[in-house]
């Protein structure tokens, strides 16, 4: 029993095609008098349309909608969250989309009692898989292409900067690889800002801060808020990693080989800063707090703390 | 090659195995002796590795560390990751049905090396027990299943060098099944047997068994440097020597990431035996989907970075390892679309095995997406090390490969056993097991994105509400596997005769008695060229239904 396709617009014709050659009633189907029984393609292609439009928007309504994220308190947080919502949308849909497929299928030629018979057999089709190995090869593309563009807008890509950290003898050997956030220092050093360097030392189980311009080590960051902070980190003993939530940052921290990571708040507040590497027993409880506060706040606590003052510009 | 037609030597081969129950403790040759040996015992260790994350899941039910001591708490989940990875996933969707099946499959009396077959069955049990012995000597390891240095080099010696050495012992029998697989289905082929004739599980297993080789051996030099590191305090990556800590991550995860496509590409040649059979339809894109899995093959050696992207890799590194990993979700939607694809327009009878087929579907689609997020840089350096990704690989592993080895369990039960299982527990146990695992996972996306690290036994207790959703959903996991075994064992005795083919099944394991004798046909192998050939079976019924919806339409 061969049915007729009928569409041949091109969205049709796709979504009609999965149902077309089935020979079995869709939810809509429409009996011919004493002939047989079969799919009218046009209302089965519509009601595959309403599921995929409804696929469609209910995906990337909850992608738009649907707030999973902590608190965005960075420069580089705003834009990963654009990101995140991206992938998040079309995560969505592609999800429904194929869960919808397989509950469909599972409702709709699912085997009734007294039927014998077995599927139709169609060994594939290459149009069909053309496009579907076409499609997701292109949101691939897209998707690669866009968190590329994230990843420069973050700095991941921009060479290393230096500044601020001249005086702190490093070797020209010495590799440090540059993570996401150091463009920031560089743009923000257009603008007349310098960048805050600060020495980040991790050891089982805490983060000591040494703030080389005032010989302050403190056991919690304070940075004021709008200003890039640049850290050089390395660990005395086990690889540790440098989270926090609120900055959408992470950078591990790692023994004989220092890395680098910048940042720059944009909310006051005290958000937790975490240690994302199993480091041993009290990996759990190796954790600090980065203090974001107004700029005089900083240097008050700055000044409080400060072994050599100095005069900030 | 002349090995290919291996004599019938029924007789002789009878007086060569041993009979009965024994035979299961035995150094039997047989391949479905060996298939089932490994089967058993993987879920032995199953339900070991699940006690432990029961432990887990207790601790975390309160965001204290209460319920173990710290360190504690870290034998455990390394424990827990190892033994589900090592001696549960890999050894039974590899070894299990890989010797079940391939042999059937290929049309020879058993695999190429038999004795080489049994060596690597018995390197597990005593490796899995060394494993777990070494809690109650010295305390196991605690630097978890990826033993980064220099913790795993800091962390207490006996401990690590016991689970180096287990892991060393698996990763060897891993080799020989590997070395073994290739051999068979490459050689061992029933005369006028085409490769693109072969079963699906076949090209599964010949691409997984392919990483298996090229790939274990590079984890074994890295395991061998760092116990000399812990031993013989040499200093390939140990940084107070000068060693360096990332190569080793490098090194490790050049293996580990072929070993996550070790676990899963199996199970999707399992599913693509399971889904045509149950539907009545032929496999959909037979070629395609050899293809994606040898694309997978591929790509799945040029993505390992991407599990070191806050490493301190340089830019361009990253950049590469994400492009290579989003790219790898393309063969793998290919493979997706394509069950559906099959599903569609079939006559599908909802049982259990189908149930735990699209389970996996369902399940993998979503770890798959968040795959493709986490590959992305600029998204992994919020996410990585938390939660989120405890969640991407649970919703692989096990709502992927662990799904997979219970459908292949309701499918190729009453071949093994000659009877069947009963449907209804069977439904019962999918049900538990589905709503169970993704109330238990499904959570943990939000809790790391935000800010719950993994591998934690203390958090900030504004989390834990969602971690106590987490365990109850633990808990109907674990419950789930009553009815499971309660339904493998008493079917064992009492379950309904099943037959040889109650699937009316074309693939050749169908073509024998159940369970099938010693060399697997009495006379000649089958020669099935088209093993997914279904759809014939259509004409007169379809008059009949025709006109009985005619009446009705009336
Ligand atoms: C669509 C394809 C997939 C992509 C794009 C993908 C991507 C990733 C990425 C980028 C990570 C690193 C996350 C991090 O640590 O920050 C990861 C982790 C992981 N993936 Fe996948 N994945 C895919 C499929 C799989 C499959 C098929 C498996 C296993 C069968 C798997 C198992 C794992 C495991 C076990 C980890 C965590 C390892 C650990 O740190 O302990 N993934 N995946
Ligand atoms: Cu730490
Ligand atoms: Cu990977």
């Amino acid at each position: 029993m061969q049915e007729i396709p009928c569409t041949a617009r091109l969205i049709s014709k796709y979504l009609s095609a999965l149902t077309i050659p089935t020979g079995c009633k869709g939810l809509f189907s429409i009996t011919l008098k004493g002939q047989w029984s079969f799919v009218v393609p046009t209302s089965s292609a519509i009601f595959n349309l309403l599921i995929a439009l409804f696929v469609l928007i209910g995906g990337l309504w909850i992608g738009q909608n649907v707030n999973l994220l902590p608190l965005d308190a960075s420069v580089n947080a705003t834009v990963y969250d654009q990101l995140f919502k991206v992938l998040f949308s079309i995560g969505t849909v592609l999800f429904l989309g194929i869960v919808v497929l397989v509950v469909l299928s599972l409702i709709k030629f699912r085997r009734k009692p007294g039927q014998t018979g077995d599927g139709l057999p169609i060994e594939g089709n290459l149009t069909l898989e053309i496009f579907w190995t076409a499609v997701p090869a292109i949101v691939i593309l897209f998707v690669g292409l866009y968190s590329y563009d994230i990843y420069d807008r973050m700095g991941g890509m921009a060479t290393l900067p230096n500044n601020g950290h001249e005086h702190l003898s490093m070797s020209k050997e010495e590799r440090i690889w540059g993570g996401i956030g150091s463009s920031e220092v560089s743009s923000a050093a257009n603008k007349g800002l310098t960048a805050i360097p600060i020495n980040v030392t991790a050891m089982q189980f805490a983060f000591l801060f040494h703030y080389p311009e005032g010989e302050i080590i403190s056991g919690e960051l304070h940075v004021p808020v709008g200003q890039p902070v640049n850290m050089r980190m390395e660990s005395k003993d086990v690889i540790h990693a440098f989270w926090v939530p609120e900055f959408r940052l992470k950078q591990d921290v790692i023994p004989g080989q220092p890395t680098i990571l910048s940042f720059t708040p944009t909310k006051t507040g005290r958000f937790p800063i975490i240690c994302a590497e199993l480091c041993g027993p009290y990996h759990g409880g190796m954790r600090s707090t980065v203090v974001v506060e107004e700029p005089e706040n900083y240097q008050s606590w700055f000044q409080k703390n400060a072994k050599t003052p100095i005069s900030e510009t | 090659m002349t090995i290919a037609n291996q004599p019938s030597d029924f007789e002789r081969g009878d007086r060569l195995q041993p009979t009965g129950w024994m035979r299961y403790l035995s150094f039997s040759l047989d391949h479905k002796v060996i298939g089932i040996q490994y089967l058993i015992c993987g879920f032995i260790f199953y339900l070991i590795g699940g006690t432990l994350a029961s432990a887990i899941r207790i601790e975390l039910t309160s965001p204290i560390s209460d319920f173990m001591a710290r360190d504690v708490y870290n034998q455990v989940l390394t424990l827990h990751g190892t033994i589900m990875i090592f001696l549960w996933i890999v050894p039974v969707v590899n070894g299990a049905f890989g010797n079940y099946l391939i042999p059937f499959y290929v049309g020879a009396r058993d695999m190429a090396f038999p004795r080489l077959n049994a060596v690597a069955f018995w390197l597990i049990p005593p490796a899995g027990l060394m494993l777990i012995s070494s809690y109650f000597i010295t305390g196991a390891a605690e630097s978890g299943w990826t033993a980064y240095p220099p913790l795993s080099i800091n962390t207490p010696a006996a401990g690590q060098i016991i689970w180096i050495l287990s892991v060393l012992l698996l990763g060897g029998s891993s080799i020989f099944g590997g070395i073994n697989f290739i051999a068979t289905i490459l050689k061992l082929r029933r005369p006028g047997l085409k490769l693109m004739q072969l079963p699906m599980y076949c090209w599964a297993m010949l691409g997984t068994s392919i990483l298996v080789v090229l790939s274990t051996p590079v984890l074994a030099g890295t395991l061998i440097l760092l116990s000399f590191d812990i031993v013989a305090h040499t200093g390939f990556f140990n940084p107070v020597l000068g060693g360096n800590v990332v190569v080793y991550q490098h090194l490790f995860w050049f293996y580990s990431h072929p070993a996550v496509y070790i676990m899963v590409l199996p199970a999707f040649g399992l599913v693509s035996e399971i889904l045509p059979v149950h539907s009545r339809k032929p496999l959909f894109g037979y070629t395609t989907m050899v293809y994606s899995i040898m694309a997978i093959v591929i790509l799945g050696f040029v993505v390992w970075a991407h599990h070191m992207f806050t490493s301190g890799t340089p830019p361009w590194m990253r950049l590469f390892f994400t492009i290579a990993t989003s790219f790898i979700a393309v063969p793998t939607g290919i493979k997706f679309f394509n069950w559906v694809a099959t599903l569609w327009g079939g006559r599908i009878s909802l049982n259990a095995a189908v149930l735990f087929s699209c389970g996996f579907i369902v399940n993998f689609v979503l770890g798959g997406i968040t795959g493709v997020a986490l590959a992305q840089v600029p998204f992994d350096v919020h996410v990585h090390d938390t939660y989120f990704v405890v969640a991407h690989f649970h919703y692989i592993v096990y709502g992927g490969s662990v799904f997979v080895i219970f459908s292949s369990i309701y499918h190729w039960y009453p071949k093994f056993t000659g009877r069947m299982l009963n449907e209804q527990l069977g439904r019962i146990h999918f049900f538990l097991t589905f709503i169970g695992f993704n109330l238990c996972f499904a959570p943990q996306h939000w809790l790391g994105l935000n800010g719950m690290p993994r591998r934690v036994a203390e958090y900030d207790p504004q989390f834990a509400l969602i971690n106590q959703i987490s365990s109850v959903g633990a808990l109907l996991m674990a419950l789930s596997t009553i009815p499971f075994i309660w339904n493998t064992i008493q079917s064992a005795f009492n379950g309904q005769i099943a037959g040889d083919n109650p699937w009316e099944a074309l693939t050749p394991e169908w073509l024998t008695s159940s369970p099938p004798p010693v060399e697997n046909w009495r006379g000649q192998a089958p020669l099935v060229t088209a093993p997914y050939g279904y759809g014939a079976r259509k004409k007169e019924e379809e008059d009949a239904e025709s006109t009985d919806t005619n009446n009705q339409g009336n």
